[in-house]
């Protein structure tokens, strides 16, 4: 259906891609500061990656390698939908080997294997302000940016130790980048957090819905919020490993197995997973 | 077949398209121009919320989609993203409106007379059922919702029945009418306040930057021209029973063609014309004593403006409410600027509303790490 005759490479036209570049551009110049951008409707959904895949398309050339996930996950739905997408208006490479690619468009995860200086991972966020918790006039809180008024966000988490004796923010763990702006990192998981930290690659936000553009550029310092005697906790998966690939010391899924109604666990990042089962199996017959 | 979130989902998705092909599917195919032609409302509203003015593209949509209002604003803005801006159009004088309507609620007669045309207004909601008989069901049709005579009769009656008829020769033949705004006549005697119609700031467009607030008047009007018709009747409404102050009156409510033009290559001074749209106009005038309360001297007209692509009278009326609504200082949600602003998007809406169905697996697995954590500390 995406067709040249009606439709643009990479859909968009290029007077709105050279837009979104400039966005990006001045995102990594300032790292964590979100820059307002033309958002333009997309053939998916508003809140369905629509900010990750204005990125994706705005930078992405014919010789790129695609990867997206969706929770970690290569086949869910969403992520195939998006590589659907991507592929049919520009006959790019897709995989799922995230060392492969050299775009990877994520939700909700960071991949286990650490990205290299020549890759990019575009995360699509929902809601970009991290101050919205506190605060829900967009006016007051680009106010509080910029003088980096942030002590209703510390005492949120202030109050939120003393009523529940630990800090209940679960995933979209508020950063502080470079010293200077309080940042939502997306809805990862905290485990994922400190991968943002002194990074060798780099991180590209998108918030199609609300218009924001952000970016940690690799070498940034980014720090979690915490006390200095209340440290900042990853999720626990001690003493749990993947039932496919053994692995532990991942962020793992928590699956109910059918039958036996027992928890079972297994990889979040599905083609960290299978790579490490390939090779596995590759070692194994070479031994054997 | 079973639908697993997560694995096949190539496969499922293939499947649901397919499904969806065979819910759409039906013996009796109907044709874009049919849809085009007998829909017009409908066509009205999607365009609106749209944004962009299409009558056979809408109907394209319309088809696709099974008739999702939605989807179909959905499609289209989609489409939208894909087109190059390639001129800015001339500001269009609505004094030289090609009328289809025109009505005034303040006065009992104005110059040009009132002029009723189409409209559901007056009509008796009554099923018809002799539209079941698909054999008269086009005949029966103009009848269906017209409504009583035209009081002025000073308009050709085939114009009023089908707005797009004024592209068809057979009528073109008929005179024109064109008056000037009832409006015009209330401000050459100084009882409404002037000074917004004289404003030549170049409007802000919403759909190339983000808006901020507080936002510019030409932002906040372009933001609920293309508003959901639900929510903006939402926020009238609530305004007009109470969570609000505003309870206008129409000065004007307009409906007709406007020429659109854009400025020549060759000669800025030219310009070109590229075809005339539907709209509907509306000027709601609300006593103005934000300042002067106790001064009643002082007192004047400040007016809410509503402008909506096609036929879309409740829409712009709710959207001169909301106008006006702005213009006011409260704590009710119509009073909001930024709340209004901001959640009235359909496309916004109902994108952000639908991700839900999106797997959140690995925010919930942190959630019950939380949650877990929460139970063994209180242990």
């Amino acid at each position: 259906m995406i067709d040249g005759k009606h439709y643009n490479f990479a859909f968009l036209d290029e007077g709105s891609k050279r837009e979104i570049r400039r966005s990006i551009l001045k995102a990594v110049a300032i790292p964590g500061y979100q820059v307002p951008f033309g958002s333009r409707e997309l053939p998916i959904g508003r809140g369905w990656g629509t900010g990750g895949i204005q990125i994706t398309l705005s930078i992405i050339g014919k010789e790129d390698v695609l990867k997206v996930i969706d929770q970690g996950s290569d086949e869910s739905v969403n992520a195939v939908n998006i590589k659907k997408l991507v592929r049919e208006c520009t006959d790019v490479k897709i995989t799922t080997d995230s060392e492969e690619a050299s775009i990877i468009q994520s939700r909700h995860r960071i991949p286990e294997i650490p990205m290299r200086g020549d890759q990019i991972l575009v995360l699509q966020v929902p809601t970009p302000e991290p101050l919205r918790i506190v605060e829900p006039r967009e006016a007051v809180t680009k106010q509080m940016h910029a003088e980096a008024e942030y002590s209703g966000m510390w005492l949120y988490l202030f109050e939120d130790l003393i009523r529940y004796g630990e800090i209940s923010i679960s995933s979209e763990y508020p950063v502080s980048v470079e010293g200077r702006y309080i940042m939502n990192p997306s809805p990862i998981p905290r485990y994922d957090n400190p991968k943002l930290n002194d990074s060798e690659t780099l991180y590209l936000f998108g918030a199609g819905r609300e218009k924001k553009i952000y970016a940690i550029p690799p070498h940034t310092k980014v720090e979690s919020l915490c006390f200095a005697d209340v440290p900042f906790k990853k999720e626990d998966f001690e003493g749990k490993s993947c039932r496919l690939c053994g692995a532990a010391g991942v962020y793992l899924d928590e699956l109910i197995e059918e039958g036996t109604g027992r928890k079972v666990y297994e990889c979040s990042d599905t083609g960290f997973c299978r790579k490490r089962r390939e090779r596995r199996r590759q070692d194994g017959t070479i031994s054997a | 077949m079973a639908y697993v979130a997560v694995t096949g989902g190539q496969e499922a998705i293939e499947q649901s398209l397919r499904l969806l092909e065979i819910f759409r599917n039906s013996e009796e195919d109907i044709s874009v121009k049919s849809i085009q032609e007998h829909m017009s409302l409908l066509i009205d509203k999607i365009m609106s919320e749209a944004g962009l003015y299409s009558r056979e593209y809408t109907a394209l949509a319309l088809k696709q989609c099974e008739g999702s209002v939605e989807e179909a604003v959905f499609l289209l803005r989609a489409y939208r993203s894909t087109l190059q801006r390639d001129y800015y159009s001339l500001p269009v004088d609505m004094g030289s409106m090609r009328l289809i309507r025109r009505i005034s609620a303040a006065f009992k007669d104005i110059p040009g007379g009132q002029i009723l045309g189409p409209a559901y207004d007056y009509s008796h909601r009554l099923l018809d059922f002799s539209l079941l008989d698909t054999k008269n069901g086009s005949d029966a049709d103009h009848t269906a919702g017209a409504g009583p005579e035209d009081p002025d009769g000073a308009e050709d009656p085939d114009s009023a029945k089908d707005p797009d008829s004024a592209k068809d020769p057979n009528t073109a033949e008929a005179p024109d009418i064109i008056c000037s705004r009832v409006s015009d006549l209330l401000r050459s005697d100084s009882v409404l306040q002037g000074a917004a119609s004289d404003d030549d700031t170049p409007p802000f467009d919403v759909t190339c930057n983000l808006l901020t607030f507080p936002a510019p008047r030409s932002a906040r009007l372009q933001t609920f021209a293309r508003s959901d018709a639900g929510f903006l009747g939402g926020v009238a409404y609530s305004s007009m029973r109470g969570y609000g102050a505003v309870h206008p009156t129409v000065s004007e409510l307009r409906c007709g063609y406007v020429e659109i033009c854009v400025p020549y290559l060759l000669d800025e001074k030219e310009c070109v014309c590229i075809g005339d749209i539907l709209v509907t106009e509306v000027e709601a005038l609300v006593p103005s004593s934000t300042e002067t309360d106790e001064d009643f001297e002082k007192m004047t007209l400040s007016g809410g403006y509503g402008l909506i692509f096609g036929r879309n009278e409740n829409k712009a009326i709710a959207m001169a409410i909301a106008d006006a609504s702005l213009q006011t200082t409260g704590d009710t949600p119509s009073q909001d600027e930024e709340f209004v602003l901001t959640h009235g998007d359909c496309l916004e809406m109902s994108g952000f509303i639908s991700h839900l169905k999106l797997p959140h697996y690995v925010t919930f697995q942190s959630k019950l790490d939380r949650v877990r954590e929460k139970e063994n500390t209180h242990d």
